[in-house]
């Protein structure tokens, strides 16, 4: 087990409750470990959430983390994974000046090349809408950068294992 | 009162009551059995109390005088009886003030149920008057905890709050009910707790686990059984001392598990830890196979981690799977309730003596013995020590009394020396060591356990931590002995200052008060103790009275507790001088 710190995705099945956010991000918290991208949705399963969270640590005191968020009583399932054995995507949105995206004709180019998709535009400024990985999105960050951003926001991780994560079956021997 | 029948359609026909939130509180609470409960009015409960003056002969409050001795008589119920403690509080202050007596059952694992009341639900973050986020605030430090803002929510939480506090490893909850939760009326039926769907309170026993660690005992030549809570709370006692004495195995237990069986058990090698027995310390960096049961390697237990029996291999019985691994890697995990457990294994180990490995153990008990035990019990010197106290308190109590110790020297004394024959006799605060846990405790361990004798053993700091819980004591009749070895110092910290700071005493000499006037202020019987020659007698006269009685004892200002394994030292390199 390596012993140097690297990316980790955490993915924690919940029941849909008020609080456990709270819960979650303490058990973090406490030990001064930094969540470099927290995410919260609805999973595949109705009334269960799915916590994707992104952490840079060793993977022992993961394994750990994973013990202590298992233990609150309204997680059904927590797992965790290096980023080769996920899928995921970030989504960036870059808001612009209209006036560039017919004056300045690089910004066509880069929107071309980047396969970023424009979400909206008005008379002020348009939208520019990019996922991929997380370099993906600071390089196109890097390229727009120049020509003046007016917003920038990025979202965090969501992921799918590549392995099959069993929370319906789990949630069946739960049930019976 | 209306009561009318429903037809629910996935239930059976089930009787409903239009009523109260508040009286659905209290109806919810003698459902689950609750006799006794500890706490404190005021204006976010107030419909609670007058439903539970109502019911008053069905349920007992106990009207503490600060939230806090609520909490910690809550722990001392739950501990000396193993049921589920209930204490109570407004919002506000009253809740914040529970949250010290939250942290130490959350730590020590106590099963606690906690009600607050809180503000009306749309004055929820305005910052009302006596308003607060308990449910925030408490978080951290419960096993579940969770706000109701509507009546008809009030029966599945408390059920869930029982049922969560009390099963698996047990903890600590609390529910935090609005106002206008409490006032609103709705039909009422209560059905218990048995599952919730995302919580697993006893994991399962991973196969092939309790056949390994019956492989590693019975291949043992020199095997350490080092025993924690986990055997009380699990009601393994009698499977435990099956598995030790049919393996012959030396046994050690931490502060919490004291008690589990009989302090003069042949097997039973005292203490591990900061301040435990020299043997069982020494020889966890010399044993070849350490059993540990229901105990979570505390850094109080262990010492340094990286010189913590390294050279043994590591079986570890626990229900909590995050225990496992988390300070000391286990060669064997045994997952599950340590009843089952411990009786699942035992047809699978061997007989054993281990009579040369026991040798040394009682080779180390002399020489414990004579550089401290000795002058403890039977000192020549001319102050009383806390240890010759102990002794007479055991002498009178035959080891039948439970001993409920504050936090301190007096705690780690009292832990070393007292003589316990039944189990949940040891009632201390172990994990967060809370001054001020002793004297509420007490009070809730006579309340569950009025047959027994309760003897409350304080120091002079932590009784005026929570001092004005004489008054319960005098309100309820609570027979309990109150003794306080008074050394006009936070001794403790003094020792620590002692040893390693110099003897710059900063801040823990303690000018105190007329401790006898105080008690009888209270109109409970008082007695001070500052010569060896009356000491038995006083304890004599203490062990016999029908109600509450107070000692004071003086004892020798700058006595220390030995051994001691300094912070951060191995458990190997513990010190008896």
């Amino acid at each position: 087990m390596s012993t140097e710190k690297q990316l980790f995705t955490i993915s924690v099945y919940t029941e849909n409750n008020i609080g456990l956010l709270n819960r979650i991000s303490a058990i973090f918290q406490r030990r001064h470990i930094n969540i470099e991208s927290l995410n919260i949705s609805p999973s595949e399963i109705e009334g269960v959430a799915k916590f994707t969270i992104v952490v840079n640590m060793i993977e022992d005191n993961v394994k750990k983390i994973i013990g202590q968020i298992e233990k609150q009583v309204e997680v059904i399932k927590a797992y965790y994974h290096d980023l080769d054995e996920i899928i995921y995507q970030i989504s960036g949105l870059f808001k612009i000046k209209s006036e560039l995206l017919f004056e300045e004709r690089q910004i066509q180019n880069i929107i071309k090349e980047s396969n970023a998709r424009i979400v909206t535009v008005n008379k002020e400024f348009f939208v520019l809408e990019k996922s991929g990985k997380k370099e993906e999105i600071i390089e196109l960050y890097n390229e727009l950068s120049p020509f003046g951003i007016m917003q920038y926001t990025r979202s965090g991780l969501i992921a799918i294992s590549k392995d099959e994560m069993k929370i319906s079956t789990l949630l069946e021997t739960y049930n019976n | 009162m209306e009561t009318q029948t429903i037809k629910n359609t996935d239930k059976a026909t089930k009787t409903t009551e239009y009523i109260s939130g508040s009286e659905a509180i209290v109806r919810c609470l003698i459902e689950e059995g609750v006799k006794i409960l500890y706490g404190y009015p005021g204006g976010a409960i107030m419909p609670v109390y007058d439903e539970l003056y109502k019911y008053q002969d069905k349920i007992h409050h106990v009207l503490t005088r600060h939230e806090q001795g609520a909490t910690h008589s809550a722990q001392g119920y739950a501990r000396i009886s193993g049921e589920v403690g209930v204490a109570m509080a407004t919002s506000g202050p009253g809740a914040t003030n529970l949250i010290t007596g939250i942290a130490d059952a959350q730590i020590d694992s106590t099963p606690m149920v906690c009600i607050t009341g809180q503000v009306f639900s749309h004055l929820l973050g305005s910052d009302a008057f006596q308003e607060t986020d308990i449910v925030g605030i408490s978080t951290p430090v419960t096993k579940w905890n969770c706000q109701v803002t509507k009546a008809a929510d009030i029966p599945e939480a408390i059920a869930k709050a029982f049922y969560i506090a009390r099963s698996g490893r047990p903890g600590p909850v609390l529910i935090d009910i609005t106002k206008d939760a409490q006032i609103e009326k709705f039909d009422f039926s209560y059905e218990k707790c048995t599952k919730v769907r995302s919580y697993v309170p006893i994991p399962k026993t991973v196969e092939g686990s309790l056949e390994a660690a019956a492989k590693l005992i019975n291949e043992a030549k020199k095997p350490l059984v080092v025993w924690g809570q986990g055997v009380i709370l699990g009601k393994a006692e009698e499977a435990f001392k099956a598995v030790i004495e049919k393996a012959g195995i030396p046994a050690a237990w931490t502060i919490l598990g004291a008690s589990a069986i009989p302090t003069k058990h042949p097997l039973n090698v005292g203490m591990v830890g900061m301040h435990g027995n020299y043997a069982p310390n020494v020889l966890t960096n010399e044993c070849d196979v350490l059993i540990a049961i229901g105990m979570r390697f505390d850094d109080r237990v262990t010492g340094k981690l990286d010189e913590y029996a390294t050279q043994a291999k590591v079986i570890h019985f626990e229900i909590d799977p995050a225990e496992v691994n988390k300070n000391v890697k286990a060669d064997v995990a045994v997952l599950g309730d340590a009843k089952a457990t411990l009786e699942a294994v035992l047809p699978l180990i061997n007989s054993n003596s281990h009579s040369e490995w026991h040798q040394k153990f009682k080779d180390l008990y002399a020489i414990e013995y004579d550089k401290v035990i000795k002058d403890d019990l039977h000192p020549t010197k001319e102050g009383l020590t806390m240890g010759e106290v102990l002794k007479e308190i055991n002498i009178q109590s035959k080891g039948n009394a439970a001993i409920v110790s504050d936090v301190g020297q007096h705690q780690m004394i009292a832990c070393r020396y007292a003589e316990f024959n039944k189990t949940k006799s040891n009632i201390t605060s172990g994990g967060l060591g809370t001054m001020g846990f002793g004297l509420p405790a007490a009070i809730g361990a006579k309340m569950a356990a009025p047959e027994r004798e309760v003897v409350s053993i304080s120091g002079d700091g932590g009784y005026q931590m929570t001092i004005q819980e004489l008054g319960t004591i005098f309100q309820q009749k609570a027979a309990v002995k109150v003794v306080v070895l008074n050394n006009d110092f936070l001794g403790m910290v003094r020792q620590w200052q002692q040893l390693f700071f110099e003897k710059r005493y900063a801040s823990t000499e303690m000018i105190n008060p007329n401790f006898v006037a105080i008690a009888e202020g209270y109109y409970i019987k008082a007695r001070k103790v500052t010569k060896r020659e009356d000491l038995a007698e006083a304890v004599k006269e203490m062990m016999e009275s029908k109600e509450a009685y107070f000692l004071e004892v003086c004892v020798e200002k700058e006595g220390n507790v030995f051994p001691m394994i300094p912070t951060g030292a191995s458990v190997s390199d513990v010190r008896l001088e």
